[in-house]
């Protein structure tokens, strides 16, 4: 490739990689141009599952499978009990296989984007390149492929850690890739575990994406391997192309360990309304999985206008004694979020954790927390949560801990805390705890604040302007999640702390 | 067949809801209310964790009164009796009904009072909101009696409403109703099973400035099974203090409604059920609601569980802060001891919170008793069951704090500590 001799390459980057990801680029383009020739037509009907099934050149039982879980979805209606106000989703004007961003009219240049948007991106540290592409810019595809690979840097560096994984990987016999190839490369391993802990019609959302998901990461690590270093969907969900229905599988076979990073740590404007995302965890004896998220997409404007909706089906299943699990994430996009990353502690010893950052502003919704199923003896789990609501946003912890009557001498820890800017938003809390043991222990405990006045005076007086100051003073009260997070994640986090409030005081 | 036998046991009991005489406009929007939301079932969310089954069915399960060796519940205390023998008013055990600074009537004869008819199932029907209550629906349409309370003034001594159970199928509806004038003050104290089947109903209006202290002591009759309401208003610089001891009955759902709708207003809510599945099966239920819709005020939620043998606790708790209803400190906390394997607690303790400047915070515990404490006690050479009670005794201590007089506090905790000495081991 004629780029590759512009590309600075960085220590411990090796040439190959750099080749590997020109290619992918090239390969993206390409099929970019394809899809908008031949997207699928609105709404979702058998045909399109089969469409999608056919595309991803599947096998016959999984076609099938996906053909069961859309009779399911058909029979079942939206869950309410989420204290979100959802507009009405018309599920047949959505498109399933296809472009959205296509669809719509791009900007035809920079001057044309919301500056507001802009901005975030610089102080993300995006160049300008990037920030085209990341806004839609009519011809931002078209750029240079050589400008285009200085420009996505950022992505670049993901990339290459993805790539260089995958030699790695081989090596100790861990299989990272696509759900799609995982389908066709090892269809023993997903027939045994894909829907094994998220049926498909686990709930409504879960049975759409088990219809029509196009793509997601499948995850095997081999017994005793422990990951020599992180896994990341992070140029994934940056492809312009990504599914709105994204189906992630990760087993970890006895006493393995990996650690798993999803999310976008960049601002996408994404046109398409919907996402609905599966993610199912196997976690044998011994093993552990380290499962982190930032989500940051396109929250609406201020107004509340456009945005995400994000319902997402999250589900780890310690079923080995001595299981680990443990979720973090960082919530600060999308304009409704109704997610609940979950921990089935089966395994005697088993220990499940999480750790939640949920920051709404404008007019976002979240409506989030974790379920704790502890259903093993000597089951530990922990849950830490801080909510921060600003402008006109609600936000809500909702979670379940249940201790099963054979779950002796389990122990649950949480702690949920909410924090509010500003009066016109609201932030609520709704536990349920189901204890069926004496021998087991649990503790709830929940506060409701607002941000501090002597502290924000501390910080004025120090010469901070007022956002600033709020931005420190509620990077300190999510300190326990964020030390929860991986070193390169926590950094990126403590800023989108800072950028998803601005505009919520004065 | 006839039609009555095809139609599932709500519509039944809905078919045979009676109106009572007195109170027409105000009973039949009741009733139309509970046409309108229908009885409960297990796939509502507040019904999860409690079977409103036995409440459902047209007639109530059959149980054997009980009786009781105690000495007299408040004895010593001198009070106004009211006496309901299975839900009818009985006069010879009854005090005259005057007292200076309050005016009682009984709902049965009552006739249209202006006060009366302008309260009579206001609150209940302003508490349907957000959530239904048909049971309390169900009261307001069909209570056959009930006091009307009026206080103008300080009440000389506390009214005492007694509910014996004689009959083995008894189904008494009880509303009340308790109107306290701008700072006025009284005590209201409760005790007793009622029937085999108790529907009661409080409503209680706090103008400004007026007090209201109310406890309540449920029946230990083991079979009665009981449903009963606080719908509540609290005004400006008003205080509502109530609280519930719960001993036996094989199902309680006591449901307390609060608004407080007046600045610089507190109102606090406390409880202790103790279970013991041994001596019957135990499922008792708190389902609290308390609403700031005001500045500056102060509520409090303290409920205390001690179960064992397969009893049940289930606490359903939430402090909703409406818009506006700046600098609110709201406090809650559920705790239960579960001491043995058997035995469950469901909780449900929650915040919904519009305005910014408050201080709320809520904590939930379960667990067995502290084998460190227990350790302790018993290196001092005391016996283990002693041990135990003594540590009951402290657990469920935060809740009976919340009684105001001491005379009172001493009434229930001698009740607790004959709960215990029965319930040892």
């Amino acid at each position: 490739m004629a780029g590759a001799d512009q590309v600075e390459v960085r220590e411990g980057v090796d040439r190959e990689t750099v080749e590997t990801v020109q290619n992918m680029g090239a390969y993206k383009y390409g099929w970019n141009t394809e899809i908008e020739m031949e997207y699928a037509p609105k709404g979702v009907n058998e045909d399109i599952v089969r469409l999608i099934s056919s595309k991803n050149n599947e096998p016959e039982w999984m076609t099938e499978w996906r053909l069961k879980a859309f009779a399911r979805w058909q029979d079942m209606k939206m869950p309410d009990w989420a204290l979100l106000n959802i507009p009405d989703i018309d599920f047949q004007d959505q498109y399933y296989y296809a472009r959205p961003k296509s669809m719509v009219e791009k900007p035809k240049s920079l001057d044309e984007v919301d500056p507001k948007l802009l901005a975030t991106y610089e102080k993300l540290g995006i160049p300008l390149k990037e920030q085209m592409i990341l806004a839609g810019v009519e011809g931002a595809e078209d750029i240079d492929l050589n400008d285009r690979q200085v420009a996505v840097d950022a992505v670049f560096d993901s990339v290459s850690v993805g790539t260089t994984f995958k030699d790695k990987l081989a090596e100790a016999g861990v299989i990272f890739c696509s759900i799609s190839e995982a389908i066709q490369e090892h269809p023993e391993l997903v027939k045994k575990y894909l829907g094994s802990v998220v049926p498909q019609a686990d709930n409504f959302y879960a049975a759409l994406n088990s219809a029509v998901f196009s793509d997601g990461s499948f995850v095997y690590v081999p017994p005793g391997v422990r990951c020599p270093m992180e896994l990341s969907t992070y140029f994934r969900i940056n492809a312009e192309n990504t599914g709105q229905f994204e189906r992630t599988l990760i087993i970890a076979d006895k006493g393995s360990y990996v650690s798993y990073l999803e999310g976008c740590t960049a601002p996408q404007r994404d046109v398409a309304q919907l996402h609905a995302a599966v993610v199912e965890i196997i976690i044998e004896e011994d093993a552990e999985v380290k499962y982190s998220t930032v989500q940051n997409w396109f929250p609406g404007d201020e107004n509340g206008k456009g945005g995400i909706y994000n319902f997402v089906t999250k589900r780890a299943d310690c079923r080995g004694d001595r299981a680990k699990v443990m979720w973090t994430q960082v919530e600060t996009g999308s304009a409704i979020t109704w997610k609940y990353p979950s921990c089935i502690l089966r395994g005697d010893d088993s220990q499940g954790e999480f750790y939640s950052i949920a920051i709404a502003n404008n007019y976002q919704q979240a409506d989030t927390g974790t379920k704790m199923l502890h259903l093993g003896k000597n089951t530990r789990s922990r849950i830490v949560s801080k909510g921060i609501s600003a402008g006109k946003a609600q936000n809500t912890y909702r979670g379940q801990v249940s201790m099963h009557p054979k779950a002796t001498d389990s122990r649950n820890y949480t702690q949920c805390d909410s924090l509010l800017i500003g009066d016109k938003c609201g932030a609520h809390t709704v536990p349920y705890i189901e204890v069926k043991n004496n021998s087991s222990r649990v503790e709830h405990e929940a506060t409701t604040s607002k941000v501090d006045d002597d502290q924000l005076f501390y910080c004025r007086a120090r010469g901070m302007d007022e956002e600033e100051a709020v931005a420190l003073v509620v990077n300190g009260f999510c300190r326990e999640v964020l030390q929860a997070l991986p070193m390169e994640f926590a950094m990126e986090a403590q800023s989108l702390v800072a950028i998803s409030l601005e505009g919520s005081v004065g | 067949m006839s039609a009555v036998e095809k139609m599932t046991p709500a519509e039944a009991r809905l078919a045979r809801v009676t109106l009572p005489e007195g109170f027409g406009p105000q009973r039949r929007a009741a009733l139309e209310r509970l046409t309108a939301m229908g009885l409960p079932g297990r796939r509502d969310e507040y019904w999860r964790w409690t079977n409103p089954t036995d409440f459902i069915a047209p007639e109530p399960v059959a149980a054997a009164p009980f009786k009781d060796d105690e000495p007299e519940l408040f004895g010593e205390i001198d009070r106004l009796k009211v006496v309901f023998r299975d839900g009818v008013f009985d006069a010879e055990a009854s005090d005259d009904l005057s007292m200076s600074g309050v005016e009682i009537l009984r709902l049965a004869e009552a006739g249209d009072v202006n006060w009366a008819s302008a309260l009579y199932g206001t609150l209940e029907a302003n508490g349907q909101k957000p959530v239904v209550r048909p049971f309390a629906a169900l009261n307001t349409a069909s209570a056959t009696d009930g006091v009307l309370i009026r206080v103008t003034g300080k009440a000389e001594k506390p009214v005492s409403l007694i509910y014996t159970h004689e009959s083995e199928t008894s189904d008494p509806i009880l509303h009340h109703l308790v109107k306290l004038e701008e700072g006025a003050e009284i005590t209201v104290l409760e005790n007793g099973p009622a029937g085999a089947r108790f529907n009661k109903l409080m409503e209680v209006d706090v103008a400004k400035g007026a007090r209201f202290h109310h406890i309540r002591v449920q029946g230990r009759d083991h079979e009665r099974r009981a449903v009963t309401g606080i719908f509540a208003r609290v005004a400006d610089e008003a205080l509502f203090k109530s609280f519930t001891l719960t001993s036996n009955g094989v199902l309680t759902r006591n449901e307390c409604v609060i608004d407080i709708v007046g600045d610089d207003a507190n109102a606090h809510v406390a409880g202790a059920a103790l279970g013991d599945g041994k001596s019957g099966a135990f499922h008792h239920d708190d389902t609290i609601f308390i609403t700031h819709d005001a500045e500056r005020c102060e509520s409090r939620q303290v409920f205390k569980k001690v179960l064992k043998n397969g009893a049940q606790g289930v606490f359903q708790g939430k402090i909703l802060v409406k818009p506006g209803a700046q600098k609110t400190d709201g406090y809650q906390i559920s705790q239960s001891l579960l001491l043995d394997e058997d035995s469950q607690f469901l909780a449900k303790p929650e915040l919904e919170i519009y305005a910014d400047d408050v201080q709320c915070s809520h904590g939930s515990t379960t667990g067995a008793i502290d084998e460190t404490a227990l350790f302790y006690l018993r290196s001092r050479g005391v016996p283990v069951e002693e041990a135990t009670a003594l540590l009951v005794l402290s657990f469920v201590a935060d809740a009976i704090e919340e009684i105001e007089e001491e005379r009172f506090r001493d009434a229930i905790l001698t009740r607790l500590e004959g709960w215990l000495s029965r319930h040892r081991g």
